[in-house]
């Protein structure tokens, strides 16, 4: 199994060895080595004098005879199927621009979004002209990624009806790697708020909707205050969520969850307290080792 | 200033969020974020402090050098200060973008002291006329998250509180000349009274009501600030106004009722924490940039 490592950039060498897989020690790290064969070096390593070394600092992935390694800090990297939580930058010809903390703005064009009533037509001139009407700058989106360009942009969709135009709530920008991979990334929490967590990292908390708005689409937006009982709940998520990213811990509705439970002692705003921040932060991983064995 | 964008439905989120006293990260609308200083940072400056302020990051260094008084005040020193914004906090500081803002920090900073209460200036004199120490305060910008006034304005206070200016002595030689010898003891130096120093409050009108050290997004939902330097008495010593939007007479009175209460609050626990740090002295733990 690979372990996860800290961010700091040395380089660990994975040696070549005639015996069978043996782990090693490099400065109290304990490497993967690699059974006799000549292995390929794939993306994140490089071979130096004889030697296959890591160039990035992450996690090691062997399939077969390659070995990549991922990464830790990185830029979202987007396949066919990930959810993401995108922000407008630019409205454009039959196309919107959305910043998705990748290394190109992502795509959404007007033909990959749903027309408000649900019809299905086809676009027309008025259509083009009135883009701006449904989604501006700095207008935050929920979508799927439908394609990859082959410049590595990301081409989104929301085609759906739990896709869309955000309404109220609060962004959290994170690590694209410490958000786990799952089923599905739209969850209504128990403790009364509801999160996507967009696989590019950025996680969207907002009060749960009630029965007759789930079927809007998207394209109404209730600028309704929310009540300040949810809004306790959003800011004390946000505040865990900010907790177990410092600390490095996986994300997922349960994580955030076990780190809710938590936090229920201390008072919101003493959440980032760094003494607090580590308490609940290890209260969590325990309870995770728990139930999860 | 380094800007995000925000939609429409997160500034309603926001503001109906300050109305009711409870911020998104759960802070009332006169908390402070987490704050940390550090004195003793930069081993060549007399006196230095770096403070971080949420993800706000400010170093300030100050040197103390002999120089000639001004004409109209003999008897006194004075302070000049730079500010630097780096490139290091946003992209937009790239070569010459950071140098409007860093002059507007610089001449707010200039107001702030221009008083005679804040430093002892007449501490600051070797010989009248002649020879005066000049402080020159220089901050450097290293993240910037909002609040950049008050984060500036604490690590100039935790400076100048760990600044260690050297004792001279002015002798007269046989031309009647005069010379200033330095103390050959390196630790026989002066240190400033640093109890009148004002601290800066910012106040962001956003909606009916104001808070106080606001983060980007709420900056962005604000279209006027106001930015007050209190001291420790309460006593304010420059006021600005920023923001292309209008302040009402009535709400720049609250605003600054609320600026002297929360920086009159601020003082008390930052010299507390700094004469801590000053007793710990060698035993101090020292965190610098990577910790």
């Amino acid at each position: 199994a690979s372990s996860f490592h800290s961010s700091v950039p040395h380089r660990r060498h994975l040696y070549k060895s005639l015996s069978d897989s043996t782990l090693i020690g490099r400065d109290g790290q304990v490497c993967v080595v690699l059974t006799s064969d000549v292995t390929a070096p794939g993306h994140g390593t490089y071979v130096d004098e004889d030697k296959l070394t890591a160039s990035v600092a992450g996690e090691v992935q062997r399939v077969d005879k390659l070995i990549c390694v991922r990464p830790l800090k990185t830029r979202f990297n987007g396949e066919v199927g990930d959810v993401v939580v995108g922000r407008i930058t630019e409205v454009q010809q039959k196309r919107w621009k959305v910043e998705t903390n990748s290394r190109l703005d992502s795509v959404l064009l007007l033909s990959s979004v749903n027309l408000p009533g649900g019809e299905l037509r086809r676009r027309s001139a008025e259509d083009e002209l009135t883009m701006r009407e449904y989604l501006q700058e700095g207008d935050l989106i929920s979508a799927e990624v439908q394609s990859v360009f082959s410049d590595g942009a990301l081409s989104l969709h929301t085609r759906s009806l739990k896709y869309g135009k955000l309404g109220q709530g609060v962004l959290v920008q994170l690590s694209p790697s410490l958000i786990k991979r799952q089923k599905t990334h739209f969850h209504n929490l128990p403790c009364g708020a509801s999160i996507i967590l967009g696989n590019n990292g950025f996680v969207w908390l907002y009060p749960t909707p009630g029965q007759q708005e789930e079927e809007a689409g998207g394209f109404y937006t209730s600028l309704e205050p929310v009540s300040l009982s949810d809004r306790e709940v959003i800011s004390r998520l946000r505040n865990c969520l900010l907790a177990l990213s410092a600390h490095k811990v996986l994300l997922y509705d349960t994580s955030v969850l076990y780190c809710y439970e938590s936090s229920l002692q201390h008072q919101v705003k003493d959440i980032l307290k760094p003494e607090v921040m580590e308490e609940i932060v290890m209260l969590t991983q325990q309870k995770l080792l728990e139930q999860e064995g | 200033m380094a800007t995000v964008q925000v939609s429409e439905a997160e500034k309603v989120y926001i503001l109906h969020g300050i109305r009711d006293d409870l911020r998104v990260d759960g802070r009332g609308c006169e908390d402070y974020r987490h704050m940390e200083i550090e004195t003793d940072v930069v081993s060549n400056t007399d006196g230095s402090a770096k403070v971080t302020l949420g993800h706000t990051a400010v170093l300030v260094g100050i040197k103390a050098e002999i120089g000639k008084p001004r004409p109209l005040v003999p008897n006194e020193g004075y302070l000049e200060f730079f500010v630097d914004c780096s490139a290091n906090a946003t992209p937009e500081f790239e070569g010459r973008g950071g140098e409007e803002l860093g002059t507007e920090l610089s001449n707010t900073l200039y107001k702030v002291f221009n008083n005679k209460h804040s430093v002892d200036l007449k501490s600051l004199c070797i010989c009248p006329g002649e020879h005066c120490w000049v402080l020159y305060v220089d901050v450097l910008l290293l993240q910037c998250d909002g609040n950049l006034y008050d984060a500036i304005s604490v690590a100039i206070k935790a400076a100048l509180f760990n600044t260690k200016i050297p004792r001279v002595h002015i002798s007269t030689d046989e031309e009647g000349g005069k010379e200033i010898e330095l103390s050959d003891d390196p630790y026989d130096c002066m240190r400033l009274n640093v109890e009148n120093v004002p601290c800066i409050v910012t106040l962001c009108k956003v909606g009916h009501r104001h808070v106080v050290d606001a983060t980007l997004q709420e900056k962005a939902c604000s279209v006027a600030s106001l930015i007050i330097s209190v001291t420790h008495k309460g006593t304010v010593t420059c006021t600005r106004k920023v923001g292309g939007g209008s302040l009402d007479p009535e709400s720049i009175f609250e605003m600054t009722e609320a600026g002297k209460r929360v920086g009159k609050a601020l003082h008390a626990p930052l010299m507390k924490v700094l004469q801590q740090e000053e007793h710990l002295g060698k035993k101090k733990q020292k965190v610098g940039f990577l910790g």
